[in-house]
C-alpha cells in the first residue's frame, strides 16, 4: 500500500480527474488527488479546463440537420399517420 | 405549433403533441435527436451510409410503435435503445466488431508537458474565466463540438452520451455494449482529447 499513499506527481494526477470529477474515484485515490491539486495551481487549472469542457459539452446541443433529412422524415411520419 | 416555439419545449409536452399526431412534434424530437443517433449507429456499423439507414430505420419504428411507449423510461432512453439495438443487428450482419481504442493504455496529456520527474514543464492556461466571462461562448461551444466530431471511436459515442446528451455511465454501457469500467476509461481519454483540442483553438485565438 506504500504506492497508494505517496503523492502523486501531476503526470498521474491528470488520470483521475475525469474520475474525481464524476464522483466515482475510491476515496483513498480522491484525498491523493486532493491533497495534489491543494499544491499545485496547474492541476488545479487542469482540473477546471477539464470541468468547463464538460459544462460546455453538455451545452453544445444538436447540429443543424440538413433540411432534406429532416422534411424526409417528417414525409414518413405524415405519410403512417395519414394511412391510419 | 410552429416549428420555431419547440426549441425549448421539453420532451415529455412533445410526445404528447406527437401521439395527437403533430407533426412538428416530430419534427423536433428528429432535430433534436438524429445527430446522436448518428452517432450510436456509427459506433456499430462501418459507413456513414449504414448509419444513416439505421438512424432513418429507428425513426420508422418510433412512428410505428409509439403508441406501445409505455413510457417506464424516458423517451430518449428509448429511442436510443432502439437505435443501439438496429444498430447492433446491423454491425452484425456486416461481420464488424466494436472498437475498441487503440490508445487506450498510454496518457491522456502527452508525456511531453512533463518533465522527468512527472511534473508540469507546459502547465495548463486556465480557460475557465474567459469562457465565463470574456469568451464568447458560441466559440467555445463551437471548439467543444469540433473536438468532439474529431474524436474517433469509441471516444465520440461514449462523449456524446455522456456528456452530450447527459446520460448515465450504467446508461452509455449498457447503449455501447461496454462494462461501467471501460466506459470511464474511454470517457476519461475522449474528455482529455477534448480539452486538448480545446486548449489549442484558445491558444489559437488568443483568448
Amino acid at each position: 500500500m506504500k504506492l497508494l499513499s505517496s503523492p502523486l506527481v501531476c503526470r498521474d494526477a491528470v488520470e483521475l480527474v475525469s474520475d474525481y470529477l464524476d464522483g466515482t474515484l475510491p476515496r483513498r485515490q480522491r484525498r491523493r488527488l486532493e491533497k495534489h491539486l491543494a499544491g499545485c495551481d496547474a492541476c488545479t487549472a487542469y482540473l477546471d479546463q477539464m470541468r468547463a469542457t464538460i459544462a460546455a459539452s453538455g451545452k453544445v446541443g444538436p447540429e443543424d440537420l440538413p433540411s432534406d433529412v429532416l422534411e424526409g422524415l417528417v414525409d414518413l411520419f405524415r405519410q403512417y399517420r395519414d394511412e391510419n | 405549433m410552429a416549428t420555431g416555439t419547440l426549441q425549448h419545449v421539453d420532451d415529455a409536452a412533445l410526445l404528447e403533441n406527437l401521439l395527437g399526431g403533430d407533426e412538428s412534434a416530430f419534427g423536433e424530437l428528429v432535430k433534436r435527436y438524429h445527430p446522436t443517433l448518428l452517432k450510436v449507429a456509427r459506433y456499430y456499423v462501418g459507413s456513414v451510409a449504414s448509419a444513416e439507414d439505421v438512424a432513418q430505420d429507428t425513426w420508422i419504428a418510433v412512428i410505428k410503435g409509439i403508441e406501445k411507449f409505455e413510457q417506464r423510461s424516458s423517451f430518449k432512453t428509448w429511442l436510443l435503445r432502439i437505435c443501439a439495438n438496429r444498430a447492433r443487428t446491423a454491425g452484425v450482419k456486416e461481420h464488424r466488431s466494436i472498437p475498441v481504442d487503440p490508445n487506450e493504455s498510454g496518457p491522456s496529456v502527452s508525456a511531453h508537458r512533463f518533465d522527468q520527474g512527472g511534473f508540469w514543464s507546459d502547465p495548463p492556461v486556465p480557460f475557465t474565466d474567459a469562457i465565463d466571462t470574456r469568451l464568447d461562448t458560441a466559440a467555445i461551444l463551437e471548439a467543444v463540438r469540433h473536438a468532439i466530431d474529431t474524436l474517433g471511436e469509441p471516444q465520440q459515442a461514449v462523449v456524446t452520451l455522456r456528456d452530450v446528451e447527459g446520460l448515465s455511465t450504467q446508461e452509455v454501457a449498457t447503449l455501447l455494449g461496454l462494462s461501467e469500467a471501460n466506459v470511464r476509461v474511454i470517457l476519461h481519454r475522449g474528455r482529455a482529447r477534448v480539452r486538448e483540442i480545446v486548449e489549442e483553438t484558445m491558444k489559437g485565438t488568443k483568448i
